[in-house]
C-alpha cells in the first residue's frame, strides 16, 4: 500500500470553496462567486484527473490516513481514504460530471438573486459526495452519506418560499431518514459481531464466512439493511416517492444530485459491500427484485408524465433500477458501468431540459413546448444524442452498459431478462415521446416573455419566442454529449470488467472466473441478446414516432380505451396518496391527538401553566401584606422583635 | 452613693418604649426621626451602665459607635425628608405609599 497524500485533498477542495462562498458570498462581487466555485471544483477535478493518470492497478488499492477521529477500546474509525478501481471510477464520474454542472449553473442561475448560495450548496455537495466515495470506513462513508442527503434537502428547496420546494425538500429528507436507519443498524451488527467499520478489516473478517443457503443469517440480515438504505437514497421501491418530486429544485441540481452521482450513492454502496452481498444470496435476490420491479414500475409511469422534468425523474428511477438488478445478479461491475454511462447521459438530459425550460421562460410542461428543434439547435443535437445513448440505440454509450447488464440477467434468470427488456422498450418509447413532443411538431406554447413562472429567474427576454441558451450552458451539454457517444466504448469485449475485477473478484471459482470460462460457448446467445434489445430500442423509437409525429390523435385514443389503468398510470398508481393514507395520516393524526394535544398541552404545558397558576393564586393573597403604610410595616418589625426576644427570654437561648 | 444598675435599665428601658411608640404611632416623619433617636439613645444609656457596672471599657466605644452612626443617619434621614417634602409636599407618613401595589 503506498500513500497518497493528495487523496485527502480532493474533498477538502470544495469544502473550502463551500465555506468561503458561504461566509462571505453575499458581500463578494458575482465574477469572485464564480472563481472561487468554479476554481476549486475545477481543482478537484485536475486532482483527480492526476491520481487517474498515476493509478496502476498493481499498487492499488491506495489509502491514507488523514487524522485518527474515535478509538474507543478496540473500535477504531479514522478520518481515512481509500481508493481501488470501483472508489477511481466514482471519483472521475463525481468531479467531472459535477464540475461541467457548475459551469453549466453559472449560465443558468445567473440571474437568480441566491447566486452565491447555491454554489455554496453545491460545493458543499462535492465535498460530501466525494467523502462518501473516498471513504475508508463504513462510518466516514455514512458522513457523506447524510451530508448529500442534507445538500440534497437544501437545493431542492433552494427556493423556499415556494411551499411545493420546502415540502418537496421534507419529504426527500424523510424518506431518506427511513433508509439511514437501515443503514445504520447495518452499522451496529457489523460493529457487533466484527468489532469493525473499516472495509478491509470487515471484509476480511467476512471472507471466511460461508454463504448463508438458508437465507437467514448475520450476512443477510446486514445485507438486507443496508438494502433499505440503499433504496433511501437510490430511490427504489418503496422508498422511491421522493425523487420525483425532487424536482421542485433547480435543473442543475436535478442533473447533479438527482440522476449523475447523490442517487447512485446506493448502488456504489451495494458494490462496495459486494463481499458481504455475495455470501447473502437470500438479499442479492431481494435487491435484483427490487431493481427489476422498480425499473418496470418507474418506466410505466414515465410513459404518461407530461412534466418533462418528471419524464427524467421517473426515468432516473427506472435506470437505477438496471443498476440494483445488475448488482442483484452479482455483475457489479456491469452496474458500475451502467451508473458511469448513466451519469454521462442522465446528466445531458436534464442540462439539456433546462437549456429547454430557460429557453421557453420556465415552462415545463412538454404540452406547450414543441418545434423547439429550430429554435434550439444545440440543445435539439445533444438531447437528442442522449435519448440514443439512454434508449439503447447501439453504438452509443447506453447500449453497451444496458446490453451487459441484460445479458448478465439473462444467465441469471431469464425472467430479470424479459422485464428488463420490457422496461428498455418502454424508455425507449417514453424517451423519444418527450423528444418528438418537445422538438418536433410546431411551437405550441404562449410567446416567451415577462412571466418566468416555475423557474423563477426574474431576468426578462424582450422578444417572443424560444431562444437557444448561452455558451456556458451549451458548452457542457457539447462535452457530456462526446462522452454519451464514447463513454460506452470503454465496456466492449469486457474491458470495463476487467478493469473492475481487481475489485470484485474476491474468491476465485466465483461467478465471475465462471463467466469468463462460458464465455465461448455463450458468444452466440450474447449476439442474439444484444440483437433483441437493439431492435426493441428502434422499436420503441418507431412507435413514439407514430403516436407522437405522425397519428397525433392515437395517444389520446388509446389513453381513452385504456381507461381506468391510464388514469392509474398518469396519477402515478396513487402511490402518494396510498402513502399519504397509510402513513402520513395516520402518523399526522396520531401526533395530533396524543403527542400534541394528549402529551404537549395535556402533560408538559398542562404542568407549567398550573405552576404558574398556583403562583399567582398564592401571591394575590399574600400581596395585601404589602400595604405601602409605613407605621405597618414598622409594626410587623415591632412584632417579630418582640416575639424574638419573647423566644429568647422563655424557651431558646439560655 | 451610687444609683444601683437597675435604675438605669429601667430609664432606658422607658426611653426605648417611647421611641417604639414614637415610631408606631405619630404620622409626621420629622417626629419618627426622633423616635428613632430615642430608641438609639435609650439603648446607649443601658450600653454605658453595663459598662460602668463591669468596668468594661467595650460598652463605651460601643456608644461612640452607636453615636457616630446616628450622626450619620441623621444628615442622610433629614436629607431624604427634604427631598420628599419638595416632590411630595407633606410628611405624613401615610400619604408616601408609592410603593404599595
Amino acid at each position: 500500500m503506498t500513500e497518497n497524500p493528495n487523496l485527502w485533498l480532493i474533498p477538502v477542495l470544495p469544502l473550502a470553496g463551500a465555506a468561503i462562498n458561504g461566509v462571505f458570498g453575499r458581500e463578494l462581487p458575482k465574477k469572485a462567486i464564480t472563481a472561487i466555485a468554479l476554481g476549486f471544483c475545477g481543482a478537484a477535478f485536475l486532482l483527480a484527473l492526476k491520481i487517474a493518470l498515476g493509478f496502476s492497478a498493481s499498487e492499488a488499492p491506495y489509502s491514507f490516513e488523514l487524522a485518527p477521529w474515535i478509538r474507543a477500546g478496540s473500535f477504531q474509525a479514522d478520518f481515512s481514504f481509500y481508493l481501488d478501481q470501483l472508489s477511481l471510477v466514482m471519483l472521475l464520474v463525481v468531479t467531472g460530471v459535477g464540475f461541467l454542472i457548475h459551469i453549466y449553473s453559472v449560465g443558468y442561475m445567473a440571474d437568480d438573486h441566491g447566486y452565491y448560495r447555491f454554489l455554496s450548496y453545491l460545493n458543499l455537495f462535492m465535498f460530501f459526495m466525494l467523502t462518501l466515495v473516498l471513504a475508508k470506513n463504513y462510518l466516514l462513508m455514512f458522513i457523506g452519506w447524510e451530508g448529500v442527503g442534507l445538500a440534497s434537502y437544501l437545493l431542492i428547496g433552494f427556493w423556499f418560499t415556494k411551499d411545493s420546494a420546502a415540502a418537496a425538500g421534507k419529504k426527500a429528507f424523510i424518506v431518506n431518514r427511513i433508509g439511514d436507519f437501515g443503514f445504520l443498524i447495518a452499522l451496529f451488527l457489523m460493529i457487533q459481531h466484527f468489532g469493525s467499520l473499516d472495509f478491509t478489516r470487515v471484509f476480511a473478517a467476512v471472507q471466511p464466512l460461508q454463504p448463508e443457503i438458508a437465507g437467514t443469517g448475520l450476512l443477510t440480515s446486514i445485507g438486507l439493511l443496508l438494502m433499505v438504505g440503499a433504496a433511501g437514497k437510490s430511490a427504489q421501491i418503496p422508498l422511491y416517492v421522493w425523487l420525483p418530486d425532487a424536482m421542485e429544485g433547480p435543473t442543475p441540481v436535478s442533473a447533479l444530485i438527482h440522476a449523475a452521482t447523490m442517487v447512485t450513492a446506493g448502488v456504489y454502496m451495494v458494490a462496495r459491500s459486494h463481499v458481504i452481498f455475495e455470501r447473502a444470496p437470500g438479499a442479492l435476490t431481494v435487491v435484483a427484485v427490487i431493481g427489476t420491479l422498480t425499473a418496470l414500475f418507474a418506466a410505466t409511469i414515465g410513459i404518461a408524465q407530461t412534466d418533462i422534468k418528471k419524464v427524467l425523474a421517473y426515468s432516473t428511477v427506472s435506470q437505477l433500477g438496471y443498476m440494483f438488478m445488475a448488482c442483484g445478479v452479482a455483475a457489479f461491475s456491469s452496474g458500475i458501468f451502467h451508473l458511469m454511462t448513466h451519469a454521462f447521459f442522465k446528466g445531458l438530459l436534464f442540462l439539456a431540459a433546462g437549456s429547454v425550460i430557460h429557453g421557453v421562460g420556465g415552462e415545463q410542461d412538454m404540452r406547450k413546448m414543441g418545434g423547439l428543434r429550430t429554435f434550439m439547435p444545440w440543445t435539439f443535437g445533444t438531447m437528442g444524442i442522449a435519448t440514443l445513448a439512454i434508449a439503447g440505440i447501439p453504438p452509443l454509450a447506453g447500449f453497451w452498459s444496458k446490453d451487459e447488464i441484460l445479458g448478465r440477467a439473462y444467465q441469471a434468470n431469464p425472467l430479470y431478462w424479459l422485464i428488463g427488456i420490457v422496461t428498455a422498450f418502454i424508455t425507449s418509447f417514453y424517451m423519444f415521446r418527450l423528444m418528438y413532443m418537445t422538438f418536433g411538431g410546431d411551437y405550441r406554447g404562449a410567446p416567451v416573455g415577462g412571466t418566468h413562472g416555475h423557474d423563477d429567474h426574474g431576468h426578462e427576454h424582450g422578444h417572443g419566442w424560444p431562444h437557444e441558451s448561452p455558451w456556458v450552458m451549451l458548452g457542457p451539454l457539447v462535452v457530456l454529449a462526446i462522452l454519451s457517444v464514447v463513454g460506452g466504448f470503454v465496456g466492449i469485449g469486457g474491458g470495463f470488467e476487467h478493469f473492475m475485477a481487481p475489485v470484485f473478484q474476491t474468491a476465485p471459482g466465483s461467478e465471475l472466473a465462471e463467466g469468463a470460462g462460458g464465455e465461448a460457448a455463450n458468444k452466440g446467445l450474447e449476439y442474439l441478446l444484444m440483437g433483441v434489445s437493439a431492435t426493441i430500442a428502434f422499436a420503441g423509437w418507431f412507435f413514439a414516432y407514430l403516436f407522437y409525429s405522425r397519428r397525433l390523435e392515437l395517444p389520446a385514443r388509446i389513453a381513452a380505451s385504456l381507461g381506468g389503468l391510464y388514469r392509474a398510470v398518469a396519477n402515478k398508481y396513487y402511490v402518494d396518496e396510498l402513502y399519504g393514507s397509510l402513513f402520513v395520516k395516520p402518523l399526522v393524526e396520531g401526533s395530533t391527538a396524543i403527542l400534541w394535544k394528549g402529551i404537549d398541552q395535556g402533560v408538559i404545558d398542562a404542568t407549567v401553566n398550573n405552576a404558574a397558576d398556583e403562583a399567582r393564586h398564592v401571591s394575590d393573597n399574600v400581596r395585601h401584606m404589602q400595604s405601602g403604610n409605613l407605621r405597618s410595616y414598622a409594626g410587623w418589625v415591632a412584632a417579630g422583635g418582640a416575639v424574638v426576644i419573647a423566644y429568647m427570654v422563655w424557651i431558646g437561648v439560655r | 452613693m451610687t444609683i444601683p444598675l437597675s435604675c438605669y435599665l429601667i430609664l432606658s428601658g422607658i426611653l426605648f418604649i417611647c421611641g417604639v411608640l414614637g415610631f408606631l404611632i405619630k404620622r409626621n416623619i420629622i417626629t419618627i426621626f426622633m423616635s428613632i433617636e430615642l430608641m438609639l439613645n435609650g439603648v446607649n444609656l443601658s450600653f454605658v451602665a453595663f459598662a460602668a457596672q463591669w468596668h468594661a471599657l467595650s460598652g463605651q466605644m460601643f456608644v461612640f459607635f452607636v453615636m457616630v452612626v446616628a450622626a450619620a443617619e441623621a444628615a442622610v434621614g433629614l436629607a431624604i425628608i427634604i427631598a420628599v417634602y419638595r416632590t411630595r409636599e407633606t410628611l405624613n407618613v401615610d400619604q408616601v405609599n408609592l410603593l404599595k401595589l
